[in-house]
């Protein structure tokens, strides 16, 4: 009965991970195009595209939506089939029933582009045309042209991703430094001029910089623009795509299965390393899996210290009695509150009393806009702190309760003192208990989504919690985070069905980042617990 | 098993014992202890030697580990005890509130029933009470540590095992190891809570010896079970009989011609 149960959990969790794996690793396996010649009523049109997902609809069902269908089955295929070239059809998908695709064939030389806006394209080279003339080159090289231009083109977006971000992004840094020095001068009611002028000649400077490389900058912006593609699409259209919009190009139908494999593999690594692009939908999600991991560890740094000291007080010092036992059914209810809760309270108490405060007293010069007065990492972290702080709480007393009273009697009689054994004998050997509490706290810290949602984690952070500009680690930033990521890009992006792929890959990825800090915690518990075997034998 | 042999020369000098020759260590006056509402000894009065082997017998609940753990205010450790007459050390009383207990027990070492070594190496074990006094040079470390061994009849079983676990030693190397730390301190008294009692047969002789040897410089305390293991190392011993102090007086004298009767049933071995 009992390993019935265990079983069907077991098989339940594999089939679960096995289903969000399934689905979100598949999305960057480069899909078949194909060409339909289809009937849809009142013409035979051509759709190229790929073909998501495919299923079986009773026939009344089709007929009844106002499709006629040649065919005297009752079940009909019906497929969802992926046409991207948004602003030509003005949508993303099609559907197509079976009977009435009067031919399918796989073009070899169809071209995909994965673009930086419209989403996917599909459709047929036809020229390659720098500063808008023709490149005259023959059709069999058309292709390689074109891989070669986008080549220079990513070299180009590279750099100037460079410099937009990170010597821009330091020199902008370095002058909201500078304009909130002078703003907390004014504030203290410093005249004295030359200090004003001091910070004036070090701002002349930044900007000075600043203008050089917005210069390159501008270059760089006329040189990725030169060069263009016209393409013929499913309607027989002709567009002309611009280079600098393509972020990749592929010719599916003419992969070989090693070259999907090295294609696959770097799609899944520009998913994992890549920032966000175009409201989440497209791109990859490094910010949010930084993010979260941040926020993890920030989180065990402080929960940490403060469950293990309120379980030594608990244990070890405080008078067991009424007041004990209240505190700790109050300190096991704490877990049973619900995690929205500890959100309202981070955002009121945290946020807005601690945050608001602290910028009243260090950042006032920056007011009215808030620096720790709202949301960010630490406040974050600082939350579900104290929604996993009973855990460890809990698991360390147990692992303190675990200690032989023969070993701390060891140490008193060798005269030390009560903390003393605490330091030195009973708090190492009842660490593998605390890494435990902390495993559990890990587990539940980095899967929560409500709380997070408060206390500042957004949809998208302009900057890292952790860059090169000095102190390196901005503890106020907001940030992004997996959780909130799979709700955003599931629930609230403007192409829920376009981003479905997306949140079985990114629920994937955090499934795995959870296992890899739970592994390294049990990692490191193991080996404490090897360390200190003596509690097996007493 | 045949008893462990214990060389001629001390048995004969044990004969020649008085108490009332001897320099008093610890001496009891009218102690007594309870836990809780449960009085667990009454009316002890009674002068432990200085650098002699002082032996409790009695039945187990008899108080003799609980007067033990009197003598370095282990007892300290339970909320519920409470005392009443005085234990004084040297002439001074153990439980005023001037004593500052850490200091008492780097002079009174103790050892417990079940060897109890940290879960550290060998030396660490060792180094512990001195490290707690801020002793840190390896080089005075390396030396007390081997002095201390050497004093515990271990060193050469584990001088090449010094930083292995102590875990991984057997029960009565264990157990050696655990007087070696308590000596490393260098205290006056050390009390051995039946040190004995969960070591097999040739590593109880190695205690036994050991014991004898370590009377020529510290006072020992022994609490123990076994009256042949009294006999054999104590030359004084205590009969305690429900928290009372039956008899006490010279190993010999007392196990050959008891004064009060009920020594004699216990040791004849009419009860216990």
């Amino acid at each position: 009965m009992n390993a019935g149960a265990v079983a069907v959990s077991m098989i339940m969790v594999a089939g679960l991970l096995f289903l969000i794996a399934v689905r979100g690793l598949g999305h960057f396996w480069p899909k078949t195009v194909y060409e339909i010649e289809y009937d849809n009523g009142t013409n035979i049109v051509q759709i190229v595209g790929e073909r998501v997902e495919t299923e079986e609809v009773p026939k009344k069902r089709i007929v009844e939506s106002g499709i006629r269908v040649d065919s005297d089955k009752d079940l009909i295929e019906r497929s969802l089939i992926k046409v991207g070239i948004r602003e030509v059809l003005g949508v993303d998908f099609m559907l197509t029933v079976a009977p009435n695709e009067r031919s399918v064939r796989v073009p070899e030389d169809v071209i995909v582009l994965e673009r930086t806006q419209w989403g996917n394209f599909y459709g047929y080279l036809t020229d390659v045309k720098e500063a808008g003339k023709t490149v005259d080159v023959a059709d069999a090289d058309l292709w390689g042209e074109l891989e070669r231009r986008l080549h220079r083109v990513t070299e180009l977006r590279e750099r100037i991703e460079l410099i937009e971000k990170n010597r821009i992004g330091s020199i902008n840094f370095q002058l909201e430094k500078l304009r909130l020095k002078r703003r907390g001068l004014e504030l203290k009611g410093i005249t004295d001029q030359g200090t004003y002028d001091l910070l004036s000649t070090e701002q002349d400077e930044y900007t000075g910089d600043y203008e050089v490389l917005k210069a390159e900058l501008d270059e760089l912006y006329r040189d990725i623009t030169r060069d263009s593609i016209t393409a013929r699409v499913m309607t027989g259209d002709e567009v002309e795509i611009k280079l600098a919009n393509v972020v990749k190009a592929y010719q599916p139908n003419a992969m070989t299965l090693a070259a999907k494999i090295v294609f696959y593999i770097k799609t899944f690594w520009g998913f994992i390393s890549d920032d966000p692009r175009e409201a989440n939908t497209e791109g990859g999600i490094f910010p949010a899996i930084f993010g979260t991991v941040i926020m993890v560890l920030l989180m065990s740094i402080i929960v940490t210290p403060f469950g293990v000291v309120a379980a030594i007080y608990l244990r070890e010092y405080a008078r067991q009695g009424l007041v004990t036992r209240l505190v700790r059914i109050s300190v096991n209810n704490l877990a049973g509150v619900p995690s929205i809760v500890y959100g309202v309270f981070g955002l009121g108490f945290f946020v807005y009393v601690v945050g608001g405060t602290i910028d009243e007293l260090f950042y006032r010069e920056a007011l009215p806009s808030p620096t720790f007065g709202s949301g960010g990492v630490l406040w974050a972290s600082l939350t579900l702190a104290l929604l996993t702080v009973p855990v460890v709480i809990v698991a360390t007393e147990e692992g303190l309760a675990r200690i032989p009273r023969s070993v701390r009697e060891g140490s008193l009689a060798l005269g030390a003192t009560k903390a003393e054994t605490l330091w030195r004998t009973v708090l190492p050997m009842a660490s593998p208990a605390m890494m435990t509490g902390l495993i559990l706290a890990v587990a539940r810290a980095a899967g929560e989504v409500a709380p997070l949602m408060l206390v500042g984690a957004v949809k998208l952070a302009p900057s890292l919690p952790v860059d090169m500009n000095a102190p390196f680690i901005h503890l106020e930033r907001k940030f992004m985070h997996l959780g909130f990521h799979i709700y955003d890009v599931g629930f609230q992006s403007p192409n829920v069905e376009a981003a479905r792929p997306l949140v079985y890959a990114t629920a994937l990825i955090l499934v795995a980042v959870i296992v890899v800090l739970n592994l390294s915690a049990i990692y490191i518990r193991n080996h404490l617990r090897e360390k200190y075997r003596s509690l097996e034998q007493h | 098993m045949a008893a462990p042999q214990i060389s001629q020369d001390v048995l004969l000098n044990r004969a020649s014992l008085d108490l009332e020759k001897e320099q008093a260590c610890f001496e009891c006056r009218d102690f007594g202890l309870y836990y809780g509402n449960n009085q667990a000894l009454r009316g002890i009065d009674m002068v432990i030697p200085e650098k002699r082997v002082t032996a409790f017998i009695g039945p187990s609940g008899c108080g003799k580990s609980t007067l033990l753990r009197c003598m370095n205010r282990m007892n300290d450790l339970i909320d519920i005890v409470r005392l009443e007459g005085e234990m004084l050390l040297h002439g001074k009383d153990i439980n005023s509130k001037l004593v500052n207990v850490t200091e008492l027990r780097r002079q009174v070492g103790m050892v417990f029933q079940k060897p109890n070594p940290f879960p550290k190496t060998v030396y660490e074990n060792v180094a512990y009470g001195l490290r707690l006094q801020g002793v840190n040079k390896k080089r005075v470390l390396d030396e007390r540590v081997e002095w201390a061994l050497k004093g515990a009849a271990l060193w050469d079983e584990v001088k090449n095992r010094l930083q292995d676990n102590a875990l991984g030693l057997s029960g009565g190397q264990q157990q050696r190891l655990v007087i070696a730390r308590a000596i490393a301190i260098e205290p006056e008294v050390i009390l051995l809570d039946e040190p004995a009692s969960a070591l097999d047969p040739i590593s109880t002789l190695k205690i036994e010896e050991l014991i004898i040897q370590l009377k020529q410089n510290y006072t020992v305390v022994i609490v123990t079970h076994n009256m042949q293991q009294a006999a054999r190392v104590s030359d004084y011993t205590a009969f305690l009989y429900l928290g009372e102090l039956i008899e006490f007086g010279a190993t010999d004298q007392l196990f050959t011609n008891p004064v009060q009767k009920q020594t004699e049933d216990y040791i004849t071995g009419r009860y216990g």
